[in-house]
């Protein structure tokens, strides 16, 4: 008798610790992200300035965030470097991960070399190509003591070029991980297809066009994913490489936010920048989810 | 005996009250980002003075030269209920904070010292809300000064441009002679800095208050604005390719150099000269934007007092009485490079260029030609100056021509408001 309530209150505990353990993270995270999520949409309706005040506005500082030629600019530049990004990266990252993927020796060092740029800090990537594509520094000033004196690469000095120094910053800096990605997707194909492709006298690119990228497809999603996720919230790398220059021709939403929010006394637009931000990321993600969610089924 | 017990309660209220001020008396806590090596310097003077009076000091640094990372720092503060008891701040963002009627009342002090007097009337609109004063000014820096490399003009028998033709003569004879003739950093506050004196240059002091602190469309967007673009774009023509994004003091050591000639920055440059071993009028020129002369257009570093009970009340005080002493203001400013914000302050510790902006301080308080610098805060709001702030880039980094960012300031600036 007694031993089986002691067994009773140790199934009990057992189900219980689980929840308690989670109980202070799923508290923390209901209120620090998805009340502040809340309280940004709530601010985004109200004329706060310099401090929160509750002030009720309307679509106002939704109607004056889209009159605001930075704005178009923020999403216009998002639009160039989220794409240029996605499609970089993946191109590059699949091609790595095929590469690796065909037996090569020192394959356990060349990995680790093309990881390892997702190891810094987009601050530490944005900071190096400064001085990189700095023409009085940079590759352009190298080139010129080597004697090309014709040689020009002055794209971060230029308003309509500067835009795809970002990118060129982003793809060196994440293209290893994906690569990562893909090698583990390519790892999980099953070699026994691949023989019985082979014996029905598939070729090289036949078998990779038709049979292993295909199988890749949850790879690509994830890569996806991801990728546009770290597109739409890039804030440092901008800050570290351009600072939003010359001019703003690299501003970015994240950018955006920033400056209205904090330097600008704008609360109320900043906020309102927050949430369209916000919508632009869940577009993204909830197909994302539900298809997740459902797959298993 | 009810008002017997009333009586004591009501004394041992007084007593914890009185041994609370008695106790605290002696800090004040202030928060600025005065942490490189000459601002931290001329601080020092104020923490020592400070000491001196039995008053420790808690110093709140926040680093980043324009204070923002110092803002939000104070927000999070503020928002919480625990305000320093002082903080460096600048120009409308002041006002801003009055508004939100957290700022302490200085008047008793004010008065004893009789502040009304001695402060120009252009500051006092930072310094006082409502008819109070919240605020004590620490220094007065103005924006519309040229910077020059004295050997450099001298081997091109340059003179010192009086006229804005003269000095666009005098760059281009610097360019032909294959020198840098502007140095400047890209950045947009730095393109708004020479944008003032620029401004001020084609429409003189009645323009720029209507512009910028008025606020008028039609001046906004009128003939003088688009000459005032049309002259950004002959300066953008002097200006280095590699500029972009340069931070002020590379292109003062530019000047120091003798790689470039002239230098449109506030006088914060002054000190990058005489830290270099420049002397003023030997190695180095300073005078007013050609066509500015008489006028000037000032930002005033400020320390905000806060709210902060009546406990620490006698300390903040103290601060605000020892911030404005004449003695202070002078060893100050000598180090920080700016001018006394007070006009009874004798000028015999400044440099030549110093004295020069004394002189200059005073008379245009006089004459009413002191304006609040658009650049840096003290003509319009932060949103306004941002906005302006996007226009004068966009046009200088080749965005919109003359015409159209004229257009885009009126546009930009009412959406602002």
């Amino acid at each position: 008798m007694a031993r089986s309530t002691a067994i009773d209150m140790r199934t009990r505990l057992q189900e219980w610790i689980p929840k308690i353990v989670l109980a202070p993270s799923v508290a923390t995270t209901l209120i620090f992200v998805y009340g502040f999520i809340l309280f940004t949409v709530y601010l985004s309706f109200t004329n706060s300035k310099i401090l929160p005040t509750y002030g009720w506005v309307g679509w106002h500082n939704y109607w004056r965030l889209f009159q605001l030629p930075m704005w178009s600019v923020a999403l216009e530049n998002l639009a160039i470097f989220a794409s240029l990004y996605i499609a970089i990266c993946i191109a590059i990252g699949l091609g790595l991960a095929i590469f690796l993927d065909q037996k090569i020796r020192g394959e356990g060092m060349l990995r680790p070399i093309f990881l390892y740029p997702m190891a810094l800090s987009f601050i530490v990537t944005g900071t190096a190509w400064k001085w990189l594509l700095d023409p009085g520094i940079g590759i352009e000033h190298t080139l010129h003591l080597w004697g090309w004196t014709s040689f020009h690469f002055t794209w971060i000095k230029d308003s309509n070029y500067a835009i795809y120094c970002v990118v060129l910053a982003a793809v060196w800096q994440t293209s290893g991980f994906v690569m990562a990605m893909f090698l583990a997707g390519l790892r999980g194909i099953d070699n026994e297809i691949l023989k019985a492709a082979q014996m029905d006298g598939a070729s090289n690119w036949n078998l990779y066009r038709r049979i292993i990228i295909p199988q890749l497809r949850p790879a690509f999603l994830s890569a996806f994913v991801i990728l546009a996720h770290l597109a739409i919230k890039s804030y440092d790398l901008v800050v570290a490489l351009t600072g939003g220059g010359p001019g703003w021709a690299t501003q970015l939403p994240a950018t955006f936010m920033y400056s209205y929010t904090f330097t600008r006394n704008e609360m109320g637009v900043g906020a309102s920048s927050a949430v369209i931000m916000l919508m632009m990321i869940a577009a993204i993600m909830i197909p994302y989810l539900y298809a997740e969610l459902k797959e298993p089924k | 005996m009810r008002g017997y017990l009333g009586k004591t309660m009501k004394a041992v209220a007084v007593l914890a009250l009185t041994t609370g001020v008695a106790r605290a008396e002696g800090s004040v806590e202030v928060l600025h980002w005065w942490t490189s090596g000459g601002e931290a310097a001329a601080l020092n003077v104020l923490k020592q003075d400070l000491q001196k009076e039995g008053i420790s000091w808690k110093d709140m640094p926040v680093a980043g030269g324009g204070g923002e990372q110092a803002m939000t720092v104070l927000r999070a503060r503020v928002t919480a209920g625990d305000p320093p008891t002082a903080v460096q701040m600048l120009g409308y963002d002041i006002l801003d904070w009055a508004k939100q009627g957290v700022l302490a009342n200085l008047d008793a002090v004010a008065k004893k010292d009789n502040w009304d007097a001695v402060v120009p009337d252009a500051i006092k609109k930072f310094s006082k809300y409502d008819g109070h004063w919240i605020a004590v000014p620490v220094d007065v820096h103005s924006t519309n000064w040229v910077w020059a490399n004295k050997h450099v003009l001298d081997s091109l028998g340059i003179a010192q441009p009086k006229t804005w033709d003269d000095f666009i003569a005098a760059m281009q004879k610097v360019k032909d002679a294959g020198k840098i003739a502007l140095a400047m950093g890209g950045q947009p506050w730095q393109e708004a800095t020479m944008f003032d004196g620029v401004v001020l240059s084609v429409g003189g002091p009645e323009f720029y208050k209507k512009a910028f602190i008025d606020l008028d469309p039609a001046a906004l967007g009128g003939p003088q604005m688009v000459e005032a673009f049309k002259r950004m774009g002959q300066l953008r023509s002097f200006v280095d390719p590699n500029f972009s994004g340069r931070d002020w003091n590379l292109a003062s050591a530019m000047v120091i150099k003798g790689d470039a000639a002239f230098q449109m920055m506030g006088d914060w440059a002054k000190g990058e000269f005489l830290r270099a071993n420049q002397k003023p009028g030997v190695d180095f020129e300073c005078f007013r934007t050609p066509g500015t002369e008489g006028d000037v257009t000032f930002n005033s570093d400020q320390f905000v007092m806060f709210k902060v009970g009546k406990a620490q009340q006698p300390a903040q005080d103290a601060m605000a009485e020892a911030v404005m002493s004449p003695a202070f203001q002078s060893s100050f400013n000598v180090v920080k490079g700016s001018v006394p914000a007070r006009t009874d302050v004798p000028d015999t510790a400044f440099d030549a260029c110093g004295k020069m902006a004394m002189a200059q301080l005073k008379a245009a308080d006089k004459n009413g030609t002191l304006l609040g610098s658009m650049a840096h805060g003290h003509a319009n709001p932060a949103a306004v100056k941002n906005a302006i702030y996007d226009v004068v880039t966009a046009n200088f980094n080749g965005q919109y021509s003359a015409e159209q960012a004229a257009k885009e300031l009126v546009k930009a600036v009412a959406l602002a408001q």
